[in-house]
């Protein structure tokens, strides 16, 4: 049985549903329960501070950015071209400077372009709002969802300029509402519609289709059913996926002629738009217009196969590579008799008996990781230090390899690579955090308390330095797993 | 066990202090040069690359010949004639033109395609289409193991390549190598690497608290230590698996550490990018440019592993194909055959493998995808029945379980 006043498990519940404690906080001393369900609040996680609103204004600027990038191409050409003529050399353009890895090599690099400028601000954002978080249950959930319904940046600009404001509009104000919420929000948002390419699926019998004899691109609709909704087992045929991508064509991005309203924002397009019935799972859908696809993804998101996929997915993330069935159950009866109710299903995850008692096997995830490491070394990252560990590790904010994001559970991330790497970032994090902590012995009582073995507790006390002693402190079994 | 000291005395001693407790588990690593494979017998390299997102086997390798295949690619056919002609192969196959080296090798003996081809997985999701093509199960969900991890597990013990183990490239590496038997981990660095000491207090710690961890992280070490022996570290930085220079420097790495004398004889490595969806591009573009890294990839092979070259089949592979028609979007949605590429001194070369289904729609599989005609599993059992010798049983019950009415496919290997 789960005792809450036992000050292991409570320890344990800081890091298994937050983002692990901060000196000062009282370590487990505290009703740690209480703390972690008040971080459930209809208004959804904290929001980040940044300087672009949302969708729509980035996107304006975006459009701005990319005409001027044009103009100065063009005008660099005709110099080069009178330039050659009088036999005068014309330095070269500045390298693009697209991707993260080469902003963490080259510290003296010249202002960032747009795109990547935004993404920075967005990245050092949202890790300000996870080190700020008491517990980070919320937090944890954004990143949960964000990870489920992910995007990535190396789609181009468009995505590396959204991805933040995708998940500061789409995901934190619904982590605790209604999951068809948070799935319409998510599916006709600017930054998945380019990611998944639904901006250039066209309805074969749209007036747009006709005319420029081009068609559909299924890509979103699979991913929908297969990632986002039922799963792969869920119960769904190609039939499906091209009916679910015909019914959804018209879902588009506002380009810069503003002509379906703000530049960058989401617009339906009546002229792209399949007309017709359209037979999904069994059901015939004959709404007009947008409403055809709310009304899909409303009978998705209440689909029982949904119900036991998110489930699933939850008590994996949270709790155990292979959770306890009965755990899953559980959570999936929530998610069905609340007709999902994401605040109901938060609450049943942290107060479940089997969530709470199961052993700690859970390696951190890199994003896990290096969060809880400046939680608790109280670090303020800048840009490079947040994007060149994630980096390494093989964890880069808002960029997975594929849609179906990045990988969840511990085999995936024990890896001799993987283990060696996360090595050389706690080696790294001591050595910047060593002027800082005073006593790497006392942290330890602070940040794994009770957790701590005796093992761990004589390596950290027999450290050669005090960065050894700290970096020591987060690869500790206690530190990496939970 | 003498012989294991001996070995260790070339270590420093932090690394024998790390290798300690667990060292009899390692042993594997530390054996004596001459329990080498049997004299005579071939000390082979096989290396697997994944390319991840289903590549366009109709874009990389163009059926020319068929009459239908410029209505169905319309603006991203790609053409005999022309500046940017396709590269010719047997008259009917050509080869995209971002892949000289291929075409070379192709030539010259030394390079195998494989065309209509597929595992035996029917849907279109990326995920368990790849689960399927590196698990060797018949469908997904079914192992937490691959199937190279199962064909080392399958050798006997003192074999060079049981003995080395495989290399998973990548901090995630490809499933296809995961499982019970050792996995070396590599990946190409990119940040300054702990001190020793550090490591192996780790060592000591995970040594008494968690074994699991004990062990990924002997393994890491030792992996490091066949780099370190093979050479200078490698530039850091630089582009990642979906880009050219990534793509080339992976397979540096790779052929280093598969070249050492006591490196792994088996890499399984993956490759990115490859989910054409929109503006695929024909000669040049999005899919030419990944193209062009793969090709960089396979000289880079030859290169790096000259000296085992003609003991060597790289094999690059693919989840399942696209569409046959162009999409709405000027690219391609997921679809089922698609080709592969079977390249190496050890391949017997300059020869489609093929049984062409045609392009016509009643020809198409579901009327949309290029109908798979031969398994790429008989494939993968062919090549490594021959370049380990093992037996159709074993590789039709363990590696590819369930798979006893598909023979191996019959002279692939020199």
């Amino acid at each position: 049985m789960a005792d809450w006043s036992d000050p292991r498990l409570k320890m344990l519940a800081l890091q298994r549903f937050g983002l692990g404690p901060k000196p000062g906080q009282g370590g487990a001393s505290g009703d740690v329960r209480e703390r972690l369900l008040a971080e459930i609040r209809s208004e959804g996680a904290a929001q980040p501070r940044v300087s672009f609103s949302g969708a729509a204004p980035i996107g304006r600027a975006l459009y701005a950015f990319e005409d001027e990038e044009r103009a100065a191409r063009e005008s660099r050409r005709v110099a080069g071209q009178q330039g050659m003529e009088q036999g005068v050399q014309v330095a070269a353009a500045p390298p693009m400077s697209g991707q993260p890895q080469a902003q963490m090599q080259a510290p003296a690099q010249p202002v960032p372009q747009f795109p990547q400028a935004i993404y920075r601000e967005e990245a050092v954002a949202r890790v300000q709002c996870a080190l700020e978080a008491d517990t980070g249950f919320a937090e944890r959930l954004v990143q949960f969802w964000s990870n489920h319904f992910c995007v990535s940046v190396a789609k181009g600009n468009f995505v590396r300029a959204m991805a933040g404001a995708f998940e500061r509009e789409a995901i934190r104000p619904n982590i605790f509402g209604r999951f068809e919420d948070l799935l319409i929000a998510v599916e006709s948002h600017p930054a998945m519609l380019n990611f998944l390419d639904n901006q250039l699926s066209i309805g074969p019998d749209s007036r747009a289709g006709k005319r420029r004899g081009r068609g559909l691109n299924e890509n979103l609709a699979r991913e929908i059913m297969e990632l986002h909704t039922l799963g792969v087992s869920g119960g769904y045929t190609q039939a499906d996926v091209t009916s679910l991508a015909r019914i959804i064509t018209g879902w588009t991005v506002v380009g810069r002629d503003a002509r379906l309203g703000f530049p960058g924002s989401f617009a339906f397009n009546p002229g792209l738009h399949d007309p017709g019935g359209q037979k999904l799972l069994g059901k015939v859908y004959r709404q007009e217009g947008k409403e055809k696809g709310m009304a899909a993804l409303a009978d998705l998101a209440r689909h029982p196969s949904t119900a036991s996929f998110i489930a699933r997915k939850l008590a994996r993330h949270f709790v155990a590579d292979e959770p306890p069935q009965a755990l899953a159950a559980e959570l999936a009866r929530t998610f069905r008799e609340t007709g999902g109710d994401l605040a109901a299903l938060s609450r049943t995850l942290v107060t479940s008996e089997l969530a709470a008692a199961a052993p700690a096997t859970k390696l951190r995830t890199p994003q896990d990781f290096l969060i809880a490491a400046f939680r608790a070394l109280g670090r303020k990252p800048d840009f490079g230090q947040i994007a060149g560990p994630l980096g390494v590790m093989g964890q880069t904010l808002w960029q997975p390899s594929g849609p179906d994001g990045y990988p969840d559970t511990s085999a995936a991330w024990a890896t001799p690579e993987g283990i060696k790497t996360r090595i050389d970032v706690a080696a790294q994090l001591g050595r910047q955090a060593a002027g800082s902590v005073a006593d790497p012995r006392a942290l330890v009582e602070e940040v794994l308390g009770p957790l701590a073995s005796p093992q761990t507790k004589q390596a950290v006390a027999r450290a050669e330095s005090k960065p050894q002693a700290l970096a020591l402190l987060l690869m500790s079994p206690e530190f990496q797993r939970r | 066990m003498a012989a294991d000291d001996d070995d260790c005395e070339r270590m420093t001693p932090s690394r024998r202090a790390v290798l300690g407790a667990a060292s009899a588990l390692f042993a594997w690593s530390y054996m004596p040069k001459f329990a080498h494979a049997a004299a005579g017998s071939r000390d082979s390299r096989f290396l697997l690359v994944v390319l991840r997102g289903a590549l366009d086997g109709l874009s990389a390798v163009p059926p020319l010949g068929d009459p239908a295949y410029a209505d169905l690619r319309e603006g991203i056919a790609l053409a005999k004639d022309g500046p940017e002609a396709a590269l010719p192969l047997d008259g009917f196959f050509y080869l995209h033109p971002a892949m000289p080296n291929l075409a070379r090798l192709y030539a010259g003996g030394q390079a195998a395609i494989v065309h209509a081809s597929a595992t035996g997985y029917r849907e279109r999701s990326h995920f368990d289409g790849q689960d399927v093509l590196e698990s060797g199960q018949s469908g997904p969900g079914k192992t937490e193991s691959g199937w190279l991890n199962r064909l080392i597990a399958s050798l006997p013990p003192g074999e060079a390549v049981s003995r080395h183990g495989a290399l998973g490239v990548g901090v995630v590496p490809p499933l296809v190598v995961r499982g019970q038997a050792p996995v070396l981990g590599w990946a190409p660095p990119r940040m300054a690497r702990a001190g020793a000491d550090l490591v192996q207090r780790l060592g000591d710690l995970y040594g008494e608290r968690d074994p699991a961890l004990a062990l990924v992280l002997k393994r890491a070490i030792e992996t490091e230590l066949i780099a370190s022996r093979q050479g200078a570290e490698q530039p850091r930085g630089g582009g990642g698996p979906d880009s050219a220079e990534g793509m080339k420097r992976i397979a540096e790495g790779a052929a280093r550490l598969v070249g050492a004398e006591d490196g792994p004889r088996i890499a399984a490595l993956a490759f990115e990018g490859w989910d054409t969806h929109a503006n695929e591009g024909g000669a040049k573009g999005r899919l030419a440019n990944l193209l062009g890294g793969l090709d960089g990839a396979l000289a880079t092979f030859e290169s790096g592993l000259k000296p085992v070259w003609k003991d060597t089949v790289v094999m690059v592979v693919t989840e399942f194909g696209r569409t046959a028609r162009v999409n709405g979007t000027v690219g391609t949605d997921h679809g089922t055959g698609t080709v592969a590429f079977l390249v190496g001194g050890a391949v017997r070369g300059r020869r489609m493998i093929v049984d062409w289904p045609g392009l016509n729609p009643e020809q198409l599989h579901e009327q949309r995808d290029l109908r798979p005609t031969t398994d790429i599993r008989a494939v993968a059992k062919g090549v490594i029945a021959d370049l380990f010798g093992l037996s159709g049983p074993v590789l039709a019950e363990k590696v590819f379980p369930g798979t006893g009415g598909l023979a191996p496919m019959q002279g692939l290997v020199v």
